[in-house]
């Protein structure tokens, strides 16, 4: 299998890590080699945080190259614009389509920039933006890393059983049902 | 079996492979991790201590009883515990001793990027350098062998990328634990001056052996490749440089420090160009120039920040990665840190700012203070540092203890705010001295310390009587209020501000974030707001200004996320419209 390097972007608070831990777990019950990089400490409070996330044969750098990455997930619009940067020529993009204002938006300093979308679909890329309706994103935010991992399933070459495994691997098992849920919520979509 | 493991969680689970029997750290990213993962393993006896000088003193305690030891701490935390650090270097050890030093390049979660990579130099301690989480967890126990082998303390260094990235282990399995005899041997542990001289000749006689013991470590490894570049790195860096140059040779150092002359002049001799892949100083760079020999290194890599592999490429003149045309980012709103919804800081540090005060600031969630809307502090150096920078600010100027105040947060306090209020107290200082105290080290992930009666491993302790510790030092004008109760927090500041003598308010209320206290979110009455934007002055996420829309006519009028908000009733106390009223206080736990 070629590498696949995925760049996991979003808010402190809305789990990239633990997206990042199952893509791990998914790769290592495959048998191959991975390495994920996380963001920690302060930055966590609300700020902007993102995860790499490295799976192949052999990893070196747990960090994924500028514009190398072949996907770029995103839980925030804006956040996928400041990490575009990331993405290699061809890569993909999967985004959700929620804004969430950063500070000196809401205190009307700066503004939210505009036509995000837009922008997006002006690159040479595969823009694939996720509403998040009729999944249970709706419902529940915090299954939104899930769902977004769902959409991912369909580009990667791990067939549905391993992605529940490494689900079932990872998450505690109180949620196991409702991650699943929002997991398929994904792939469905 | 095969596991994925954080570098700090390889750390400890190679801490209980190695038979460690005790631990001690003080918390600080991105070590933190280390002591919270090894305390969940059994027949370990895990601590926090209230700072890094007291782990340290507490470990070679363990060591000198006969426990084999690791202490934790991140790169300024050596800082603190610098003072034991080097002259255990001369008494040497008992059991086997390791401190982990967690360097942040690129400060994440840092006042600093120090190298601590000096450490070893100063001190003459071996230094062992993990590049991932399979090699964190076999260096401890190779740190260990060499501590006891030696004599020595051994440091082994991560940085952010190591301890918070996560690859696969292989963990084995559980050891025997062995506690070594106490007998009493003076002449080696009291470093009195005659037995000192003695002891610095061992350190001499060690670092030599140690140098020979270099040249053929197995963690010292040559990787033949193209004889045209021939790279020589440590740590993570090695990683990026075999990601830009995966052509090349390869020298990478396990055991950084000491360096053997033989083992890197045999590798110079087999390539053309030599390039060194480190990350802030040039160490092995000097030291390697110093033999002789011919290296590029600085003068194509930055001194500051971390590396990342296009950095390493760059320097050498390689592109590699062909990235989209992304439109420029710089322009783009930033999404700094914030204090949460709910943060007793925010009421204080909103107080301070509305009383113009100078605020000499600490380390702590409280720092992010210092930053817009808020901008309420003037100076924050390294914890501790508050207290006596306010009194210091009073000494140059007779009137500055009516308009300056220290703020600090409780775990920063116990950690080293004490002895700067007994100065304050001993010198006849007039300082006000504010601390914050959420009841838990909550910049770190919510950390127990000697005031919150519980330990490490979760049992119940005595908790520190903070108002009576202040008290006993002599401070007599001593107040709880609770900084979220505005009118009354600024009326206390205001009168501890007007007495001619220390005094010290401790703004009680409970970490919003570990606490989860969740009240009714207050009640927007959109009519009466005028969009005077008084409550967007304490940057509260939850509040923002929405277009009430053209229909109305009334341009931009507040409202409240209530899937965030808390329920703190902060910005009901701001309102003079009566568009946020409070909501009830029902105090529910989330
Ligand atoms: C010498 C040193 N050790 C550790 C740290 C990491 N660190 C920064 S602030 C802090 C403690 C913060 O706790 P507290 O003072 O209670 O403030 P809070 O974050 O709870 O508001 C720690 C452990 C550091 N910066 N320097």
């Amino acid at each position: 299998m070629n590498k696949i390097d995925i760049l996991i972007t979003g808010v402190g608070g809305q789990g990239t890590i633990l997206a990042g831990k199952i893509l791990g777990q998914l790769a290592l019950n495959a048998n191959l080699d991975v390495k994920m990089a996380e963001t920690h400490g302060m930055a966590q409070r609300g700020g902007s945080v993102i995860t790499h996330v490295r799976l192949g044969e052999k990893v070196y750098s747990p960090l994924i190259p500028l514009g190398a990455a072949d996907f770029l997930l995103s839980f925030e619009q804006l956040e996928t614009m400041r990490w575009l940067p990331y993405l290699r020529r061809g890569g993909t993009i999967i985004y959700h389509t929620r804004s969430l204002a950063p500070l000196p938006v809401l205190c009307k300093q700066m503004s939210y920039p505009a036509h995000i979308p837009e922008q997006l679909d002006a690159l040479e890329v595969q823009v694939i933006p996720v509403t998040g309706e009729n999944t249970p994103v709706e419902k529940n935010p915090r299954v939104l890393n899930i769902t977004l991992l769902g959409v991912l399933s369909k580009h990667l070459p791990f067939k549905q059983e391993q992605w529940l495994e490494a689900l079932e691997n990872t998450v505690p098992p109180k949620f196991l049902d409702l991650n699943k849920e929002a997991f398929l919520a994904g792939q469905s979509l | 079996m095969k596991v994925i493991l954080s570098g700090n969680e390889a750390i400890a689970r190679g801490a209980y492979e190695a038979g460690v029997t005790v631990a001690t750290a003080y918390p600080g990213t991105p070590s933190t991790e280390i002591l919270e993962n090894l305390a969940t393993y059994p027949g370990v006896n895990c601590s926090w201590c209230p700072n890094e000088k007291v782990a340290l003193e507490v470990a070679a305690g363990a060591s000198l009883g006969g426990a084999r030891v690791l202490v934790a701490m991140k790169h300024v935390g050596l800082n603190v515990a610098a003072d034991p650090f080097m002259t255990l270097a001369y008494t040497g050890i008992e059991g086997g001793l390791i401190l982990v030093c967690a360097d942040d390049p690129g400060m994440f979660s840092s006042q600093n990027e120090q190298d601590n990579r000096y450490y070893a130099r100063m001190a003459k301690v071996p230094m062992l350098e993990p590049a991932d989480s399979e090699e964190a967890r076999l260096m401890v126990k190779e740190a260990l062998d060499i501590s006891e082998k030696f004599d020595t303390p051994v440091l082994l260094r991560t940085t952010t990328r190591v301890s918070h990235s996560r690859s696969i282990v292989n963990v084995e399995d559980e050891p025997s634990r062995a506690i070594r005899p106490y007998s009493k041997k003076a002449a080696k542990y009291v470093m009195l001056p005659a037995f000192a001289r003695l002891r610095h000749e061992e350190v001499e006689k060690r670092r030599k052996r140690l140098i020979d013991f270099a040249t053929t470590h197995p963690m010292n490894i040559i990787e033949k490749g193209s004889s045209e570049l021939g790279i020589i790195t440590a740590g993570v860096s090695y990683h990026y440089a075999k990601e830009a140059f995966p052509e090349a040779s390869f020298l990478k150092l396990g055991l950084s420090y000491p360096l053997s002359p033989e083992l890197i002049k045999d590798f110079a001799s087999q390539v053309k160009k030599i390039y060194m892949v480190e990350e802030l100083e040039p160490l092995l760079e000097n030291d390697i120039k110093a033999m002789g020999i011919k290296v590029h290194g600085k003068d194509l890599l930055p001194r500051t920040g971390e590396l990342r592999p296009e950095i390493v490429a760059q320097g050498w003149q390689k592109n590699i990665w062909q990235g989209v045309n992304a439109p420029a980012t710089e322009k783009l709103p930033g999404r700094p840190p914030l204090f949460c919804p709910g943060c007793g800081h925010r009421g204080a540090l909103y107080t301070l700012k509305r009383l113009k005060l100078t605020v000499t600031g600490d380390i702590g969630c409280y720092t992010l203070g210092a930053l817009p809307p808020l901008e309420a502090m003037d100076s924050c150096i390294c914890m501790g540092a508050s207290v006596g920078t306010a009194f210091g600010m009073e000494k140059a100027d007779p009137s500055a203890w009516q308009k300056t105040v220290a703020v600090i947060g409780d775990s920063t306090f116990l950690h080293s705010g004490i002895t700067a209020l007994m100065d304050v107290v001993y010198n006849k200082g007039k300082t006000t001295v504010i601390i914050l105290d959420n009841g838990t080290t909550a910049m770190t992930g919510h950390q127990d310390h000697p005031a919150t009666g519980q330990t490490l491993q979760k049992e119940p302790t005595y908790a520190v009587d903070l108002e009576a510790l202040v008290r006993s030092l002599g401070v007599s004008r001593v107040r709880v209020e609770n900084p979220l109760q505005l009118d009354a927090f600024r009326q206390a500041v205001k009168e501890e501000l007007s007495v001619p003598e220390p005094s010290v308010i401790i703004a009680r209320y409970p970490c919003a974030l570990k606490q989860r206290l969740q009240n009714e979110p207050p009640l927007v009455v959109k009519e009466n707001c005028i969009g005077c934007k008084a409550c967007l002055g304490i940057g509260c996420p939850a509040l923002s200004l929405e277009e009430t829309g053209p229909a109305e006519d009334q341009g931009l009028t507040v409202a409240i996320d209530e899937d965030i908000c808390n329920g703190c009733n902060l910005c009901t106390q701001l309102c003079r419209y009566g568009a946020l009223q409070p909501g009830e206080g029902k105090g529910e736990t989330k």
